[in-house]
């Protein structure tokens, strides 16, 4: 057993202050269950969201030591020593303690055209080579943390919410728009509604993802030259401008 | 008097893993309004947490394979007191839930010429399990999430129902609270869905998610279910032991079925020992480790290794292994994949490779796994008729984990990814059917105060701290309830159980009701107590071993409780325990076992 000193933020939108812990630590403890033991011998009330404890689920997201991280997959004794802070994640609305309200995550979910194909196949079963669909695997391994949200600075720094989706739903379309056997034609709304232009490629959504799935390179980026090949460089320039005048 | 929001629905489906989501496409798609309740945040129910994949004779591997073959082995798994004819529509309807949820978007795992890739896994005769690497579980929900949402489901995320609501014995709603707020919450239905999974958690080492507390089947319960089967539960052979802070997290069982092998700390291969093969499956299985290692890259012209034997085999033999003193560091027995070589393995199990990488120190590419059973699943749960999912209470449906019929005594490996799908929908298709043809209920106010008391109680003078009544329920389970059982065990294990029952008016939650662990844990623990109980009396009722359970007064299977279901009814607050008979197969069935058993 190892001591740690957490300083946990507690708190609602009405404001908060850092509160200090001190835990006993078994071999091989997350952040998690840090605050779990909290919860169990301390404070009961103290709000976190969690389900798996096994870096599947995505629902423990925060900040601990100012880095955007799941709880679950955090070791204590991996963190440099001294207080460990732990504070909600910045970009959505504080709920409470280290809960936020991530609705609008999925508000633009439902605003992508699902999965289309083309209806002539019918019943048969799809045949698809293997190296085609491992390109829309990799945006199929998101978790739904919503990490890379929290450090999008469109999102973030400029709360741009209501002209960009984020990377999240990016690599989403991303992964729509390469599934080979997809139809739909979105890059009107990818350009438009879903606001990719915004994205300047800073990579830091990448940096974040536990997934480690490529955000930019290998998904917003193809996005960026689809809708360009789709929409001609002409009327993208031209929308620029707009944007930039308007 | 306390306030409270109201919708209603002509379905409400409680549960929004794989099956409450496929039970509310089906709903939706039937034309019946359709709310969807989930305790957490969308997508993050206990599904996405499956690994392996899910199991439909599709046939792809040029094996013949087909609903027969899988029924069998399902019955076989299940200890044949499965319900038949839940496994017959199981095995014949799969398949196409599989294939449907490619053109829902799923993006499977490929064969060289371009189908559905399957994977060889425990019990399953052949490479069965449709698949994405290790996250087929994520893959799944994501799939239905997406459609769920295309069809315009009204979600209600992070809202626990707490009891059902009655009129004359028909289910025509629920109540519970908002966790964000804790506001209190009622919604009337026509008909309602459970989906609610499992109740895992009520084990300290466990492979679940905090969500399988069995509030649903609790819910059910109370209300006047039957619940079957209920000292079914499944222990995982395979969940992680060191370091503590990861114990029982699952090590997925397609790490054997890439061709992970298990050793004890003499470096034996043990599961090759003769003691530990089942007469049932005698000769189906590779006779040496030369024939094993054939295997791997020639599955037509030699058998699987033992470490496919179904998990209820495998659990015993590593717990025998480490009892007998040939137990890992650990306690535990070793898990080499090693010999598949670093590439093929992080391109199979990827999140195995990271979750061992990261939480566990440990390269698996490089070194030898240990693990240890975890509890992993619960095969009993509320009783379901075969075609509709029907309950024994009118208006109520049961599918998925929480649902009772489809598993037996065992769960294979895979058979629970497509029994969400195949009884999700038709729970949802019966309960839009139902909500048709019936007006809805009369509401009771009565029942909504009585439930608003007891959900507010926590706040007023309690002292018991409820995480450590948690905590001794699973010490209880653990220890009385595990593995191995006897008599003597399980009549103390219910009388600390019982204890505990005693103290639950005093649970005690600290501050306010806005997103309040404390407080939702007070009702979990409940809902765990219940179930608990039911389980050790279910237990201690079934006097033999079968399957999952494992009693050592009774070390035999025995042909009185072959055709038997012990069933739990909760009647004026009380548990009792009885039994029906299981149900007959059809004499096309039973043909299918001619030669063979």
């Amino acid at each position: 057993m190892a001591e740690y000193t957490l300083r946990v933020f507690r708190g609602d939108a009405k404001g908060g202050e850092e509160r200090e812990y001190r835990v006993q630590a078994a071999e091989g403890w997350v952040v998690l269950d840090a605050i779990h033991a909290i919860q169990r011998e301390q404070d009961g009330s103290l709000a976190c969201r969690w389900n798996c404890k096994a870096a599947k689920c995505g629902s423990c997201s925060a900040e601990i030591n100012g880095i955007p991280s799941l709880m679950c997959k955090t070791r204590l004794d991996a963190l440099p020593p001294g207080p460990i802070r732990v504070y909600p994640i910045k970009t959505f609305p504080l709920i409470r303690d280290l809960v936020t309200d991530v609705s609008w995550n999925y508000e633009q979910a439902k605003k992508i055209q699902a999965f289309t194909y083309d209806p002539k196949i019918g019943d048969q079963p799809f045949r698809i080579r293997q190296r085609d669909v491992e390109r829309v695997q990799e945006f199929r391994k998101c978790i739904e943390c919503f990490l890379c949200q929290n450090v999008c600075h469109v999102l973030r720094e400029h709360q741009l919410k209501d002209h960009y989706f984020g990377p999240r739903q990016m690599i989403r379309l991303a992964g729509l728009e390469m599934h080979p056997m997809d139809i739909a034609d979105r890059a009107e709304m990818i350009w438009q509604e879903a606001g990719v232009g915004y994205c300047n490629i800073t990579k830091c959504c990448e940096e974040v993802c536990p997934e480690s799935i490529r955000i930019t390179d290998n998904g917003i980026i193809p996005l960026k030259e689809r809708v360009i090949d789709s929409r001609g460089l002409l009327r993208v320039l031209r929308g620029l401008v707009r944007r930039r005048t308007g | 008097m306390e306030t409270y929001d109201s919708f209603e629905y002509d379905v409400l489906v409680i549960g929004a893993g794989g099956a409450g989501l496929r039970a509310a496409i089906a709903s939706i798609e039937s034309g019946a309004s359709t709310g969807l309740v989930c305790k957490s945040l969308l997508g993050k129910a206990h599904t996405v947490m499956a690994e392996g994949g899910a199991a439909a004779a599709l046939g792809n591997m040029n094996e013949p394979d087909d609903w027969r073959v899988h029924f069998v082995d399902t019955m076989k798994g299940g200890k044949f007191i499965n319900h038949p004819r839940t496994v017959e529509i199981f095995a014949k309807e799969a398949p196409d839930r599989i294939l449907e949820l490619e053109k829902y978007g799923a993006v499977f795992d490929r064969t060289p010429d371009g189908k559905i890739s399957q994977r060889p896994f425990g019990g399953h005769l052949y490479r069965r399990l449709n698949h994405v690497g290790d996250r087929t579980g994520l893959e799944l929900i994501r799939t239905l999430q997406d459609k769920a949402v295309s069809l315009d489901v009204h979600t209600h995320m992070e809202v626990t129902l707490t009891r059902l609501l009655l009129d004359d014995g028909r289910v025509i709603g629920a109540f519970g609270y908002v966790r964000d707020t804790g506001k209190f919450v009622l919604f009337r239905a026509k008909a309602v869905v459970i989906a609610t999974g499992g109740w895992g958690k009520m084990f300290r080492v466990t492979s679940n998610s905090w969500e399988s507390t069995g509030d649903g089947a609790a819910m059910a319960f109370f209300a006047g279910a039957q619940l079957k089967d209920m000292e079914m539960v499944q222990f995982h052979p395979t969940g992680m032991v060191w370091p503590p802070g990861m114990k029982g997290i699952l090590v997925t069982e397609a790490v054997r079925g890439e061709g992970g092998i298990l050793t004890n700390s003499l470096g034996e291969r043990f599961m090759f020992k003769d003691e530990y093969m089942p007469e049932q499956y005698r000769g189906q299985f590779a006779e040496d480790e030369a024939e094993a290692r054939r295997w791997l890259d020639d599955k037509k012209n030699n058998r699987r290794p033992p470490e496919l034997l179904p998990r209820d085999v495998v659990a015993r033999s590593i717990y025998k292994e480490v009892q007998a003193g040939r137990g890992s560091p650990h306690g535990g027995a070793f898990l080499d994949i090693r010999h598949r070589g670093a590439a093929y393995i992080k391109a199979k199990l990827p999140s195995m490779y990271e979750q061992f990488h990261r939480l566990g120190d440990l390269d698996i590419t490089k070194e030898r796994m240990e693990v240890a059973p975890t509890i992993h699943y619960t095969m009993g749960g509320i009783a379901a008729d075969p075609e509709t999912c029907a309950t024994t209470l009118p208006g109520l449906y049961a599918a998925g984990e929480c649902a009772c019929g489809l598993h037996g005594a065992n769960r294979l490996g895979g058979n629970s990814l497509s029994d969400l799908l195949v009884f999700g929908r038709r729970a949802g298709l019966a309960a839009a059917e139902f909500a048709k043809a019936n007006a809805p209920g009369k509401l009771d106010e009565e029942q909504v105060e009585v439930e608003t008391r007891s959900l507010l109680a926590p706040f007023e003078g309690g002292n018991e701290n409820p995480f450590h009544l948690h905590s001794e329920v699973q010490d209880i389970m653990g220890e009385h309830a595990g593995i191995a059982r006897t008599t003597a065990g399980l009549e103390e294990g219910l009388a600390k159980m019982l204890a505990v029952k005693a103290r639950l008016p005093n649970l005690k939650a600290e501050g306010g009701r806005a997103y309040n662990p404390s407080w939702h844990t007070c009702r979990d623990v409940v809902h765990m107590v219940a179930l608990g109980e039911a389980i050790l009396r279910s237990a201690a009722e079934r006097k033999e071993s079968r399957g999952g359970h494992w009693y050592l007064d009774y070390p035999n299977e025995s042909d009185e409780w072959a055709k038997k279901n012990v069933t739990a009814t909760f009647v004026d607050g009380e548990v009792r325990i009885g039994s029906s008979p299981v149900p007959e197969m059809s004499p096309e069935l039973k043909a299918l076992f001619e030669g063979k058993k």
